[in-house]
C-alpha cells in the first residue's frame, strides 16, 4: 500500500470530522448561558443565610455593578433581577428608584406585567 | 478476596449501577405539558422534610437559574416570598395552600413549581462525609391545576470520592468539615440536584420560549 495515499486518505477523514466535533462543541456542549447572572442567586441566598449580614445597599451596589457588567457584555439580566432590585430601592424608602426598576422588569419581561403592576399601585401606599 | 466473591462482588456493584440509574428510563409523558405551555414560573418556598431548617432558602436560591435558562421567566423569589408573607401566608406551608388560581390572579404566573425538599445536609461517618440533597418537584398549570411535570432525584457527594488512599480521605474528611461548618455545602451542591431534575433528556423540564430550542424536544 502507498504510505503516501493512506496519509492523504487520513486527513481526509479527520479534517471533516475535527470540524464537526469543533462545530459540535460551539452548538451544545458549550452552549453559553441566556443570561448575565452576576451576584443574584448568590446574593439572596447571603440575605437570607445570615440576615442583616447583607444589607439592602450592599445588595443594590453590588446588583448595579452586575447590571453595567452585563451591558458591557451585551447580555440580558435573568428574570427577578430588575424586580429584586426594584424592592431594594423600596427597603430603602427610594420609591422613584424602586418605580423605574419594577417597570424595567416589565419592560423586559412583560410575562410580570400583572404582579409588577400590583407592587407599583402598592408602592406608595404605606 | 477469592474469585468468586470478587465475581460476587462486581455482580452487585453491576446491580447498583443498573438501579442507580444507567438504565434508560422511559421518556416523561409530557401530554399536559405539551397542551399547557407555561411562560412564566412562579416557584413557592419549598416545603422541608430534611432535619436542615436552613434546606428552604439553601434550596430555593439555586432554583431560578435552571429554569430561567430552561427558557422560562421566573418571578423574583424573594419579592414574592415577601409578598405573601406581607399578605398572612408566614411560611411555605400557607404557601402551598394557596389555591392555584388564585396565584394565576395575584402574580399572573402561567405555572406554579412546587418543591419539597427531602434530604439536604452532611453525615460524618468515621473519616468520611456524605452530602445529600434530594428534592421532589411538581409543576402545576395556574389555569387548570393539571399536573404538567414532576421529578425526583437525589444527589449524594462523598469526600472520599475517587480517592483510595486513607491518608488523603482522612486529609479530605477534615478539609470538608472545615468547609461545611463555614459554608452550606448542601447549598452548593444544590445546582448539579437541579441539572439531574430540571435539564435530563426525556425526563427534564421542556424548553420555555425564551430558550433558542423552544417548541423542540429536550436534548
Amino acid at each position: 500500500m502507498d504510505p503516501g495515499h493512506g496519509g492523504q486518505m487520513t486527513r481526509a477523514v479527520w479534517r471533516p470530522a475535527f470540524l464537526m466535533l469543533a462545530a459540535a462543541l460551539a452548538a451544545g456542549c458549550v452552549r453559553p448561558t441566556l443570561y448575565s447572572w452576576g451576584q443574584y442567586e448568590e446574593l439572596i441566598y447571603r440575605s437570607y443565610a445570615a440576615p442583616g449580614a447583607v444589607s439592602p445597599e450592599m445588595q443594590i451596589e453590588k446588583l448595579e455593578a452586575d447590571y453595567q457588567k452585563a451591558r458591557s457584555e451585551n447580555k440580558p439580566v435573568p428574570p427577578g433581577f430588575h424586580a429584586h432590585l426594584g424592592f431594594l430601592y423600596f427597603q430603602l424608602g427610594k420609591l422613584d428608584q424602586a418605580q423605574q426598576q419594577l417597570e424595567t422588569e416589565k419592560a423586559q419581561f412583560p410575562e410580570s406585567a400583572v404582579f409588577m403592576d400590583r407592587l407599583l399601585s402598592n408602592l406608595r401606599k404605606n | 478476596m477469592t474469585g468468586r466473591g470478587l465475581a460476587r462482588a462486581i455482580g452487585w456493584a453491576a446491580t447498583g449501577m443498573l438501579a442507580g440509574g444507567c438504565v434508560t428510563a422511559q421518556p416523561y409523558d409530557y401530554t399536559n405539558y405539551r397542551l399547557h405551555p407555561p411562560r412564566s414560573i412562579v416557584v413557592l418556598p419549598p416545603l422541608n422534610q430534611s432535619t436542615a431548617v436552613e434546606a428552604t432558602y439553601g434550596y430555593l436560591t439555586t432554583v431560578t437559574r435552571p429554569l430561567a435558562e430552561r427558557g422560562y421567566y421566573v418571578f423574583p423569589i424573594a419579592v414574592v416570598d415577601q409578598f405573601l408573607k406581607e399578605n398572612g401566608l408566614p411560611g411555605a406551608g400557607e404557601m402551598h395552600q394557596v389555591p392555584v388560581e388564585k396565584l394565576a390572579e395575584i402574580l399572573g404566573a402561567d405555572a406554579v413549581l412546587y418543591v419539597t425538599v427531602e434530604q439536604y445536609g452532611t453525615k460524618y461517618i468515621v473519616i468520611d462525609s456524605v452530602t445529600t440533597v434530594a428534592a421532589h418537584a411538581r409543576l402545576v398549570d395556574t389555569r387548570t391545576g393539571l399536573l404538567l411535570w414532576e421529578g425526583r432525584r437525589v444527589f449524594q457527594q462523598s469526600s472520599s470520592a475517587g480517592q483510595s488512599n486513607l491518608v488523603a480521605m482522612a486529609i479530605s474528611a477534615a478539609v470538608s468539615q472545615v468547609l461545611n461548618t463555614s459554608t452550606d455545602y448542601a447549598h452548593r451542591l444544590s445546582p448539579q440536584l437541579n441539572v439531574l431534575l430540571f435539564s435530563q433528556k426525556d425526563r427534564g423540564l421542556l424548553y420555555g420560549p425564551y430558550h433558542p430550542r423552544y417548541d423542540q424536544p429536550p436534548e
